[in-house]
């Protein structure tokens, strides 16, 4: 009885032994691609031990990629272009490389190994990219669909950034996701604050992150976010200013608006806001307060739709129309908007044709 | 004996299929039939390790198992050996040719713990068949199952333009046809009987 167990035990462990020390030598030969140097946007080396996917080996030097699945190739966000060095596309890769982003040589950095070489580009803004632990520290209803939401961020302790700049808010696995998602929300605000993030989040019926935040998060639970991200902030010229944002696109406005009043920045400034009704109109008070703070700034809501009951004496019509109305000469202006695509659309044209400069007219479209 | 060989790789292949008969192998083959692309590569994959990993297991089983008498530690060798000569074989294919390793070496991982590869390696145990009948179980049993996934890539591609209740989109559907298939591949048996 003994004998017999001892001999399964050893006959076990002797053969997965044995197949062990096989994939230590095979590790140690077929596997191994020494040092390799990982040169990034042609300036910054790195050496690193090859062997391992892109998207791990940058991790550890720090460098986050953004990444919604850790590496499993299933959110196809880990994109990164790679001039040289990572042979050619994966299966795994192709359903989430558009045609034009083959051209690009964009590539999924989890999929790709780090075998010899490589010459890789990333934004610039990503080595400032951290990932935060941060407690919920408060949530408040803005209107009747978006919350406001204030996240204290503890680990790293500070968050550098500038306003206007969005972060990526993790959404852990419930009812409606199997899997981790990620979503960006844009900063509203003032980022000379650096121990807080607040968010404005609007529902949508069956958003996944939208969902999550108004019905499950309460506050003092603990979040991971990572960020900041984009480049919608404020450009320092002399220009006059419009700001055109309708729902939740209030957010970065309002971080550019608070950071300016700060930095006492006595630019004309013109805040267009579109809703729909009386309901729909938030952070009212805030903006009549910062419109004392900055002489120069004049916040302008419109309704499109005023109920009877809202007694509404300000401007009525399509933003696109009360923007129209305004704007006397926009040769001399430059233009933040943040909303939905199709009233970005809109404003876009209208402020081409008053003659603000195209390049000029700078947005954050979301869906 | 090389009679019964041949007859047991055509068998393996169309009467005894292990996927139609068995249902062995279902995860991988409901996750990848998406694309006939990548079923051909994973099904490739799936016949070299049928292939290889049966005749391995064979001398495991003949010259180490059997004479200490350990047959019943056969679960347990086989999916290491199986586990480990993948890994091997990956290692070696990322390492020699970058063509093979897009087209076949990334799905090898994803076959390791498949249990048509572990069910081959028993059924040939259970049916006393000889190296060279194992091997070609292996090859057979390999082909049909890349059959079965290469003719459900090419329905679910049709399927894509389908009306398909909302409930049953994606697995329902996909394992609803695996059974009418199964139903048409009984249509081999009589032909070659093994087992």
């Amino acid at each position: 009885m003994l004998t017999s167990l001892l001999i399964s035990v050893g006959a076990v462990s002797g053969i997965s032994a044995f197949l062990a020390l096989l994939m230590v030598i095979a590790d140690a030969t077929i596997g191994n691609y020494g040092e390799v140097k990982i040169t990034i946007n042609n300036d910054k080396e790195l050496r690193v031990k090859g062997g391992k996917p892109l998207l791990g080996t940058l991790m550890e030097e720090e460098i986050f990629i953004p990444s919604a699945c850790g590496g499993r190739g299933s959110c196809g966000l880990c994109k990164v272009k790679v001039i040289e060095g990572a042979g050619q596309y994966l299966p795994t890769e192709l359903p989430w490389i558009s045609e034009e982003e083959r051209e690009q040589q964009v590539r999924l950095s989890c999929q790709i190994k780090v075998k010899n070489d490589m010459f890789i580009e990333i934004p610039e803004e990503l080595f400032n990219v951290k990932e935060f632990d941060a407690k919920v520290a408060k949530i408040r209803d803005l209107t009747h669909d978006i919350k406001e939401v204030t996240l204290e961020v503890v680990d790293p302790p500070e968050i550098e950034m500038v306003a206007g700049q969005f972060v990526q808010l993790r959404i852990p696995e419930y009812e409606l996701t199997d899997e981790p998602v990620y979503r960006a929300y844009s900063v509203a605000s003032n980022p000379s604050d650096k121990k807080h993030v607040e968010l404005e989040i609007r529902l949508v019926p069956n958003g996944i992150a939208t969902t999550y935040v108004h019905n499950y998060l309460k506050e003092g639970d603990q979040v991971v976010f990572n960020g900041p991200y984009g480049d919608f902030y404020l450009r320092e010229t002399e220009r006059e200013i419009v700001c055109i944002a309708g729902g939740s696109g209030m957010a970065p406005i309002k971080s550019i608006l608070l950071n300016m009043a700060e930095r006492g920045i006595q630019r004309r400034v013109r805040y267009f806001f579109g809703a729909r009704s009386k309901k729909d109109l938030f952070l009212v008070e805030e903006m009549r307060e910062l419109e004392k703070q900055l002489p120069n700034f004049k916040f302008i809501p419109a309704l499109s739709n005023p109920e009877p009951e809202d007694d509404w004496d300000g401007e009525t019509g399509l933003i696109t129309d009360v923007l129209d109305a305004h704007l006397e000469s926009g040769e001399n202006v430059e233009a933040y908007l943040c909303g939905s695509p199709g009233m970005i659309d809109a404003c876009v044209k209208v402020l081409s044709e008053n003659g603000v400069p195209e390049e000029l007219i700078y947005y954050d479209k979301f869906g | 004996m090389t009679a019964s060989s041949i007859a047991i790789f055509f068998a393996a292949i169309f009467t005894n299929n292990i996927l139609l008969s068995n249902y062995l192998g279902m995860c991988s083959f409901l996750s990848v039939s998406r694309e006939i692309k990548t079923s051909v590569g994973l099904g490739v994959a799936v016949i070299f390790v049928m292939a290889s990993t049966s005749a391995l297991n064979w001398l495991v089983y003949n010259y180490i198992l059997l004479p200490f008498g350990l047959e019943y530690l056969r679960f347990i060798v086989f999916i290491i050996v199986i586990a480990a000569f993948v890994q091997l074989v990956e290692m070696v294919i990322e390492r020699v040719s970058e063509v093979l390793y897009a087209a076949l070496g990334i799905f090898l991982p994803l076959i390791t713990v498949n249990c048509a590869i572990l069910g081959v390696s028993l059924f040939m145990v259970i049916r006393e068949y000889s190296l060279l009948e194992s091997f070609t179980f292996g090859l057979g049993s390999g082909i049909g199952w890349f059959l079965a996934i290469m003719a459900m890539a090419g329905i679910r591609q049709k399927l894509k333009r389908a009306r398909i209740p909302h409930g049953l989109e994606g697995a329902g559907i996909t394992l609803i046809i695996t059974g009418m298939m199964a139903l048409a591949f009984m249509g081999f048996s009589g032909m070659l009987p093994i087992g």
